[in-house]
């Protein structure tokens, strides 16, 4: 039923992506007709949010200019960042709610359009029961939208299923520091890092993914700074690294271990630290007891010598700071990879000071608010567990019902795909998330798409996903609705409205309200503007650890950003936690958690003998969705390409811009060969980007974390062949 | 750029603000091309690039912006007198009324900057975003450059804060250049290792 309704040329012809290169007007309409606004807001494209001011007129976004007075990124911006403006006033925008018809997709209004998909919604759950529909959510939308759309499910559809794509990217990181400090949120300010003497930067390509934390690494060099750096590849941030780790995909955490080991066999803890203010550390000093580093050097490909090193430099450093992003955290062993560098944090005391502890690099716009409020499948607002009694209880009375009423925890994003594929779950409204190119496995995700009996799409564009949609609600732009998002930091930041929606198109926030009406349910969702949202949210958050209850849209930008938590609206915000060295475990002592070392759940052997590895480029942003239409972003790097190093290339007789085919053991995509020898000669990559025949994650497999739910995206085993070029190219 | 020595000058001579360009902090990312195509005299059209040295041995690249010399080779070698320097040293694309399109620009200049824009039939290259720096503004690149291998700023902030040091005279065989734009000299090694075997542990078979 959900399939496609046109074939994919049609498709591509009347959706796109079209490349949009020239402003509204073109390159020299400025000149003649000059901005009427400046508005200060944030790029929409990755967790740095970094501050931009948007150049409007005729309601229209024609241009930008740098804002230096945003204190995190002063003016810089990476390409998608200069070019971000291009997504506004592109013809593949969609101007009104779709609905699928046999000739493909036709305009309806809004009415009918809403009717109809609470109509299915609601005859699905009445068939099949309340679960039978799951609900979808995204880490790019504004902090309301997640709170909207969390309560929306809990409350308008009553589904325990409500998950986001930030189960993705930062739930590794999430789950691991809650467990340490109880809190899940980077301890440090950005402003930290500079005055860092040594810095331990894991499994993130810095330079591609969030590119301004480079100028803050570089300061940290230009005062005497040593930098690590761990990765399978040597990505531009490596150049200037001090000691590097070329580390076997998939065996972080057997450096990680090493590194403990030295530092307890060397006596190089913080002993005084430990005893006041932590729990657990006996245990884990006994666990690293087998990992002497040539056992490690054996497992990862590292040399002992340098992992000693490693150890020594961030143990001795008065200020050790470590950093670390998906190339640590998406692993089906992604809690340990984290857990096992913040226990070297904490046993090193280098926590909650100026210039020392750890933090976790956000990768989705919102990564950080988006998961803080309540479209995560265990959460209310507030960072609170939905399975405590107490948060169920205060949440409930802001929301006017009974605490009874609100679902218990549901499925992961992954586990809901698996369960429709299965048949459990019949009906899925998506807003911000294009699974079909972000999840792994993508043909079982395809066939998962083509059984749902109902599936709405909430998005500005035509995804690879919403082409499987019965309807598609027009909705708006980062710079179309009002809101608030949270950067890297924690610091919770303002996104204005620039422009209103195009044509027929509306503000998310107002077709999920409209929804709830037509699902009987409108008096719990009468919101007028995205203001209203925030005021409840603050209230839902209220005492919880992500207390935004001191935040308001003028302190934000007074302040230019507000750290939570704020408890209070005299309060000035936090932007370094823990610096009394108290944890926000009841006990205040942060707690060591052993971690246990454990093979991949795609592991290598004779047939597939090489490691697989994805990631992002720097011109591209997430599924593609809105970066693959921005001419200059895609000329910039057009195609995927496969990188190889030439030991490995000449072993199969590949040359650079050769077709290489990867098979793994759910499937093969045909690219060119990139032949460098900044990769491993073991290990392949290629960006994630794309769809369809270019998806790499049709290689990838859908092995969990068992406690944050991460796929596994960074090692799967293939084995590769010079090919020919793919049929659609013959 | 080809044998090029570089060598340091005490004099500081400009202003508060000065250009720095810094290859070893580059990440390659291109925002600095992509902001030039947004200035609003050149708009559509980026007058610097980057390079990739060789990208299947390293992840090296550098930043191209005109050197501004003191004494502009572009200027002097053009037969139509289209190339000026302003009076606080910044030399300006090619003057449209003047430009022959010739291309001797082209092929003087040491730093191989200009580039003629055949639909145009003009040279034109960077021209330190004068409508911006002339109204006290930053220049685009250095402005959102995310690793600030491109900087705008003082030259005393720049000797405090960077390891790296400023030099803005450059040796061309016998050949000296100076020029208003800085480039900093990368930190001392004794061999810099670009294979990642190099690095690797593998067991002694």
């Amino acid at each position: 039923m959900a399939r496609p309704p046109i074939d994919e040329a049609l498709l591509i012809e009347r959706y796109g992506p079209h490349l949009k290169y020239e402003p509204p007007g073109g390159w020299q309409s400025e000149a003649e007709n000059p901005a009427e606004n400046l508005v200060r807001t944030h790029c929409c494209f990755c967790g740095q949010q970094c501050g931009i001011q948007l150049k409007v007129r005729d309601n229209q976004v024609i241009g930008f200019e740098p804002w230096e007075e945003f204190p995190f990124n002063r003016g810089m911006l990476c390409p998608k960042g200069v070019k971000r403006y291009m997504q506004s006033s592109h013809p593949d925008r969609l101007l009104s709610p779709l609905m699928r018809d046999a000739t493909g997709f036709r305009n309806s209004t809004w009415d009918e359009a809403l009717s109809f998909t609470a109509t299915k919604l609601r005859d699905l759950q009445q068939r099949y029961g309340r679960d039978a529909v799951a609900v979808y959510g995204g880490a790019s939308l504004t902090t309301e939208k997640t709170y909207l759309l969390g309560k929306f499910a809990r409350v308008a559809l009553g589904t325990r299923h409500i998950d986001y794509n930030g189960r993705l990217c930062m739930v590794s990181a999430g789950t691991a520091y809650k467990l340490v400090f109880g809190v899940d949120r980077s301890p440090n300010p950005w402003s930290d890092i500079p005055l860092a003497d040594v810095i331990i930067l894991a499994g993130s390509n810095t330079a591609e993914c969030s590119p301004i934390t480079t100028d803050y690494i570089w300061r940290f060099r230009d005062r005497g700074g040593k930098l690590i750096v761990m990765d399978p590849r040597m990505t531009p941030i490596t150049r200037n690294a001090d000691l590097f780790l070329p580390v076997r995909p998939g065996t972080d955490l057997a450096v990680l271990l090493a590194m403990m080991h030295v530092i307890v066999r060397d006596g190089l803890q913080d002993r005084e630290f430990i005893n006041r203010h932590t729990a657990g550390f006996d245990a884990v000093a006994e666990s690293v007891k087998p990992w002497d580093p040539v056992t490690a050097a054996r497992i990862s490909g590292v040399p002992p010598e340098a992992i000693e090193k490693a150890a020594r430099w961030f143990a001795s450093a008065e200020r050790g700071f470590a950093l670390h992003a998906r190339g640590l955290e998406h692993h089906s062993k992604g809690v340990e990879n984290v857990l096992a560098l913040i226990n070297i944090c904490v046993a090193t005391g280098n926590i909650g000071r100026e210039g020392a502890g750890c933090v976790m690099i956000t990768g989705q716009g919102n990564g950080q608010g988006g998961r803080e409020h309540g479209q995560k499948c265990d959460q209310l607002p507030g960072q609170r567990s939905i399975a405590d009694p107490e948060a169920r209880q205060h949440v409930a009375k802001v929301w006017g019902i009974e605490p009874d009423e609100i679902p218990q925890a549901g499925y992961t994003a992954v586990e809901i795909m698996e369960a429709i594929h299965r048949g459990e779950i019949k009906g899925l409204l998506s807003i911000c998330f294009n699974p079909l190119v972000s999840l792994p496995d993508a043909n079982f995700t395809r066939e998962a798409l083509e059984k749902l009996e109902f599936f709405g799409v909430i998005d500005f564009f035509m995804s690879e996903t919403a082409s499987h949609a019965d309807v598609v609600l027009a909705g708006s732009l980062h710079e179309e609705e009002e809101g608030v998002s949270a950067n890297v930091e924690g610091r919770v930041i303002h996104i204005q409205q620039a422009v209103t929606p195009p044509g027929d198109a509306r503000l998310d926030s107002q077709i999920l309200c409209d929804l709830a009406r037509h699902l009987g349910r409108g008096q719990y969702f009468d919101f007028r503007e995205p203001r209203e949202i925030f005021n409840e949210l603050r209230e839902a958050s209220r005492g919880g650890p992500a207390d935004y209850f001191g935040i308001t849209y003028e302190k934000i930008d007074r302040q230019l950003g507000v750290f939570w938590p704020c408890p209070s609206e005299d309060h000035p915000g936090t932007p370094r936690l823990f610096e009394e060295s108290r944890f926000f475990h009841a006990d205040g002592k942060a707690r060591f958690q052993v971690t246990e070392y454990r093979e991949s759940g795609d592991p290598v052997d004779n047939e597939y003998p090489i490691y697989l590895t994805t990631g992002r480029v720097i011109s591209q942003y997430l599924s593609g969705t809105q970066t693959r239409r921005i001419g200059a972003l895609v000329d910039q790097y057009p195609e995927p390409r496969i990188e190889i190093h030439p030991r490995l290339a000449k072993e199969h007789g590949i040359e650079d811009e050769d077709w290489v085919t990867v098979t793994t053991r759910r499937s093969d995509v045909t690219l060119r060969a990139m032949v460098v020898r900044t990769i491993r000669p073991d290990t392949v990559f290629i960006p994630y980007h794309w769809g369809g025949s270019k998806s790499a994650n049709r290689l990838t497999h859908r092995t969990l974390d068992p406690r944050s739910k991460i796929p596994e995206y960074k090692v799967s085993a293939c084995k590769i062949r010079k090919s020919q070029p793919p049929p659609s190219l013959e | 750029m080809q044998n090029t020595q570089i060598t340091t000058t005490t004099e500081s001579r400009i202003g508060p603000y000065g250009f720095f360009i810094d290859p070893s902090r580059c990440i390659g990312c291109e925002a600095c091309v992509n902001a030039c195509a947004e200035c609003e005299t050149h708009r559509g059209y980026p007058m610097i690039h980057v390079d990739f040295i060789d990208r299947q041995k390293s992840t090296a690249t550098v930043p191209t912006v005109c050197m501004h010399c003191d004494r502009p080779t572009c200027a002097e070698v053009c037969p139509a007198d289209a190339i000026k320097k302003t009076a606080d040293g910044v030399v300006q694309s090619s003057l449209k009324t003047r430009c022959i399109a010739c291309s001797n620009c082209v092929l003087a200049c040491p730093f191989g900057i200009p580039k003629m824009k055949s639909e145009l039939e003009q040279m034109m290259k960077c021209d330190m975003c004068y409508d911006r720096t002339s109204a006290g503004k930053r220049p685009m690149c250095a402005t959102v450059c995310p690793s600030q291998a491109l900087a705008y700023v003082p030259l005393d902030e720049i000797r405090r804060t960077r390891r790296e040091k400023p030099v803005n005279v450059f040796y061309f065989g016998k050949e000296k250049v100076t020029t208003k734009v800085f480039m900093m000299t990368p930190a001392e090694a004794d061999a810099i290792p670009v294979d990642i075997a190099d690095f690797m542990w593998e067991p002694e078979l």
